[in-house]
């Protein structure tokens, strides 16, 4: 019978590295916002190299 | 201008979402970028429409950075530009003392701040906000939240300065609120954390606990042994220490601070309960009678927080700043020694003379000292019609100028000021008693008591009989009685109905209206903005009518202003007007546009204006109400009147709320029409007109204490002093996001006509609740009627605790969705502010 005491601590020591999981992904805030990242998907990622050249002023003015 | 502006401003074109439900009436081109109407002065570039120069520079911008694509995700997905703003209008920005309140984070080098923008709409808005990189190389990375309309950005200090980067974000139609009541408070830290590590520790240890009492419920305790009971009983006990500890805290908290103030609120028995619950549980497992409930407890604090959390998400999707400092623009321009600065209207002084330029704010009581003063006192007496005033006239704050730039010398200090002492009348503030006092607390006050009761006089009748019974009886009574079905009845129907409101764009402030909601039985009707729309168009020429040619010259001539009267004419045009170019035009604020047309001299304003020009006005002309005049070549050619029409489904709506409720109009403008809404409204309704915002409270006030409960519905500017008198306000607006601080619900305007489906389903709602309470009542007669018999046995309480709460979630989300469909109750189209 004391596989059952085992098991119990293995199952026991499995739900609390869950449980840090959950308070790790809490706490660095990825339960803040669902809404969002799947609307961030429906972007395409290439959007070819960055135009470092600065912007017109004029433009910048608007 | 704060954001919050545009969306009350008359003179706004209408938006692309307006467009698409079909408000509006097609227009010939759509802007490209921000899918307005291409009306007044348009502009186009490469064939592609623009409805003003703003939209085309930020289409510029965009596709010269490599955000074409932003085109491409959705259809016209800008955001209005307001066109040229001066820079300095931010410079207060880049003050430290400003910076320090609204940084999350700043080490010098590099900062990070939250800004709220409420025009965020779309996927395209997403992506173009979190490519802001592309735009300003200062900027490093940006986030968005949709839900709450936020973006999250980091930049450096060096590369760029907050004044440019919100600049920026203004320039390409995402100008943020700025509200004072971010620089006054700096945004406290996120409860979301505590309140969802609460919930995951209550469903750990809820989980694990279930798992160790399985042997128990199966009667396997004569396989495993005495051993392994009393091992799982230490780790149960274990495990729902840190549940009883941390994720129940804020019961502990609340029943203490009601105990403290004597209030037994339901926290109270809860608390009780739970400590009983524990407790009990504890002494069965140390002295090896049997597991205790640690089962029930975790699992009840589990569905507890669970019903907090459901109707916690309701709450923040539906976050609205109450606070009435943000209807004023953020800064203002004062003229000091040194030349012009802008300062924060908090820091402004009595004596300081400001410079207002057209569509801002004044922020406090002042005198005109240079300029022609054009006020739009809309937001304080519900008046759309600008008041011209001359120089060393007394205005009034929360006017807004119409015309060129003014200059004033304050005379009131800020929070003096004639808007904000109607907003500080709060004599009679609703929600200024208690918050405990809502359905649930009223019958919690008399449950704990009851339960008190019942428990001290079963372990009183014991103690005489069998003592060895009677502190098992009262614990017990304690615990099946301790009322979680009874908890979760008002918050899981309340917040369903949230829901079923929201999604018909319906807003609630909170819980509590929805009972008052069903509780009222006078309702108390705006005019303005409210049973007429605003941007509907109503315009009818009076005098010979106008041929092809000569309507043609008006429109070129209205097109060119964006009063809302030239906006109401060019709008409501014949098509294929045509249009010709206009030469020497000239607008006078508070008189009206002249301009040379075809080489004819066409001008149109006021009869007044006209008559001071030399146009002969023939007898007989006394145009009621808004009106524009047509002269051109100096001869009079009729008026333009300009009605305000219902709007749709109006009447179909006043009938359907007169049958049960006393109706009342109130009116800031004259009489002139009382025949109409006399028709309309039925003999029985009370109509007043002439109101100033005022009156309109006092009117509300009397309803209130001659014992009625009262409806304000109006738009929540104007009538803002009434909307918070009356028992329920409700603002129509016609944006859904719109700010309206005095209000109870916000109405998006195109879903006025479910107002009375809204009052019958808010009935059903509480009916609801209403029979939740029964339900769980009956659970707890039994459970406590056993209990009190000394008969309480760990399966009974087990089956009855979670079977009871189950029922009630059932129950309570399940008939409120059927009176949703009962009351006829549908939801808006298209899909409302974000999924």
């Amino acid at each position: 019978m004391n596989v059952i005491l085992l098991l119990m601590l293995a199952s026991l020591a499995v739900a609390t590295v869950f449980l840090g999981g959950f308070i790790w992904a809490v706490r660095t805030g990825q339960f803040e916002d669902t809404g969002t990242p799947p609307l961030r998907m429906l972007a395409e990622d290439d959007l070819g190299p960055i135009d470092k050249t600065p912007l017109p002023e004029s433009k910048q003015e608007n | 201008m704060t954001a919050a502006v545009p969306y009350l401003d008359p003179t706004r074109a209408p938006r692309a979402a307006d467009a698409r439900s079909g408000k509006i009436p097609a227009a010939p081109a759509r802007c490209l970028h921000c899918g307005q109407p291409c009306v007044g002065v348009g502009s186009s570039a490469e064939e592609k429409p623009f409805c003003c120069l703003g939209c085309q520079t930020v289409h510029a911008l965009l596709t010269e950075n490599g955000l074409g694509q932003f085109y491409e995700l959705d259809a016209t997905p800008g955001s209005t530009a307001s066109g040229a703003q001066k820079r300095e209008r931010w410079n207060y920005l880049d003050d430290p003392s400003v910076q320090e309140k609204l940084l999350d984070f700043s080490d010098g080098k590099v900062a990070k701040l939250t800004l709220h923008l409420p025009q965020i709409h779309c996927v395209a808005c997403v992506w173009l906000l979190e490519n802001l990189f592309r735009l300003d190389p200062g900027i490093g990375r940006s986030t968005v939240n949709f839900a709450r309309r936020e973006v999250s950005l980091t930049y450096s200090k060096h590369e760029t300065a907050l004044s440019k980067v919100v600049g920026m974000l203004a320039a390409i139609g995402y100008e943020p609120s700025l509200t004072l009541r971010e620089l006054d408070h700096p945004k406290a830290a996120s409860p979301h954390i505590r309140r969802q590590l609460q919930l995951g520790l209550a469903g750990f240890g809820f989980g694990n606990i279930m798992l160790l009492s399985i042997p128990g419920y199966l009667g396997l305790d004569s396989f495993s042994g005495p051993f392994f009971r009393t091992v799982f009983g230490w780790l149960s006990l274990g495990l729902a220490l840190p549940v009883l500890v941390y994720s129940a805290a804020d019961f502990w908290r609340t029943a203490w601070l009601s105990l403290r103030r004597r209030v037994a609120t339901l926290d109270v028995p809860i608390a009780l309960g739970l400590a009983a619950i524990y407790g009990q549980s504890a002494y069965d497992i140390l002295t090896h009678r049997g597991e205790g409930y640690l089962d029930s407890l975790t699992g009840l604090i589990f569905f507890l927080l669970c019903g907090r959390l459901f109707q916690q998400k309701t709450h923040d999707r539906l976050a609205f700043d109450r606070d009435y400092k943000g209807f004023f623009p953020l800064a203002v321009v004062r003229k000091s020694a040194g030349g012009e600065e802008t300062v924060a209207i908090s820091r402004l002084e009595v004596g300081d003379r400001l410079v207002l330029r057209g569509g801002e704010l004044l922020p406090a009581d002042a005198t005109l000292v240079a300029g022609t003063a054009c006020l739009d006192y809309s937001f304080v007496t519900g008046e759309s019609e600008p008041v011209a005033c001359e120089v060393g006239a007394h205005l009034y704050a929360g006017g807004r100028q119409t015309g060129g730039a003014i200059e004033v010398e304050t005379v009131k200090p800020v929070s003096q000021s004639y808007l904000t002492s109607l907003w500080d009348n709060e004599i009679f503030r609703k929600d200024g008693g208690l918050s405990l006092d809502t359905i649930t607390n009223r019958y919690s006050r008399r449950f704990t008591w009851v339960v008190l009761g019942v428990a001290v006089a079963s372990a009183t009748f014991w103690l005489a009989v069998d003592p060895a019974v009677a502190a098992k009886a009262f614990v017990s009574v304690l615990i099946v009685a301790c009322p979680c079905a009874l908890a979760l009845a008002a918050p899981l129907t309340s917040g369903t109905a949230q829901r079923v409101f929201g999604r018909a764009h319906i807003f609630l402030k909170n819980a509590l209206v929805l009972e008052r909601l069903a509780e009222v039985d006078t309702i108390v009707l705006d005019k303005t903005g409210t049973l007429t729309g605003n941007d509907a168009s109503g315009v009818s020429f009076a005098g010979a009518p106008l041929s092809a040619k000569e309507a043609g010259w008006v429109l070129s001539l209205a097109r060119h202003s964006v009063h809302p009267h030239s906006l109401r004419l060019a709008r409501t045009s014949a098509p294929g007007t045509p249009v010709a170019p206009v030469t020497g035009f000239v607008e006078i604020p508070g008189c009206g546009l002249a301009g040379e047309v075809e080489g004819r001299l066409v001008r149109l304003g006021s009869l007044a204006w006209l008559g001071r020009l030399g146009v002969a006005i023939p007898a007989g002309v006394v145009p009621a109400g808004s009106s524009v005049c047509v002269a051109i070549d100096g001869r009079f050619r009729g008026c333009f009147l300009l009605t305000s029409p219902l709007r749709p489904e109006v009447e179909a709506l006043v009938r359907s709320l007169g049958g049960r409720h006393q109706l009342a109009l109130l009116s800031g403008d004259n009489a002139r029409e009382e025949a109409r809404f006399r028709a309309l409204l039925g003999g029985r309704a009370t109509l007043r007109f002439d109101q100033s915002p005022t009156d309109k409270l006092r009117f509300v006030r009397d309803l209130r204490l001659a014992g009625r409960t009262v409806m304000m519905v109006g738009d929540g500017l104007n009538d803002a002093g009434a909307l918070k008198q009356s028992d329920v306000g409700v603002a129509v607006v016609e944006q859904v996001g719109a700010f309206s601080p005095a209000s109870d619900i916000i109405l998006d305007a195109a879903q006025l006509p479910q107002l009375a489906r809204m009052l019958d389903f808010s009935r059903r709602a509480v009916r609801v609740i209403r029979a939740g309470f029964i339900l769980s009542g009956l659970y707890n007669l039994v459970g406590i009627g056993i209990a009190a018999a000394g008969l309480l046995s760990p399966i009974v309480c087990a089956v009855l605790m979670p079977l009871s709460s189950i029922s009630v979630v059932l129950f309570a989300c399940g008939a409120t969705r059927w009176a949703a469909r009962r009351a006829g109750l549908t939801d808006a189209t298209p899909a409302p502010v974000a999924p």
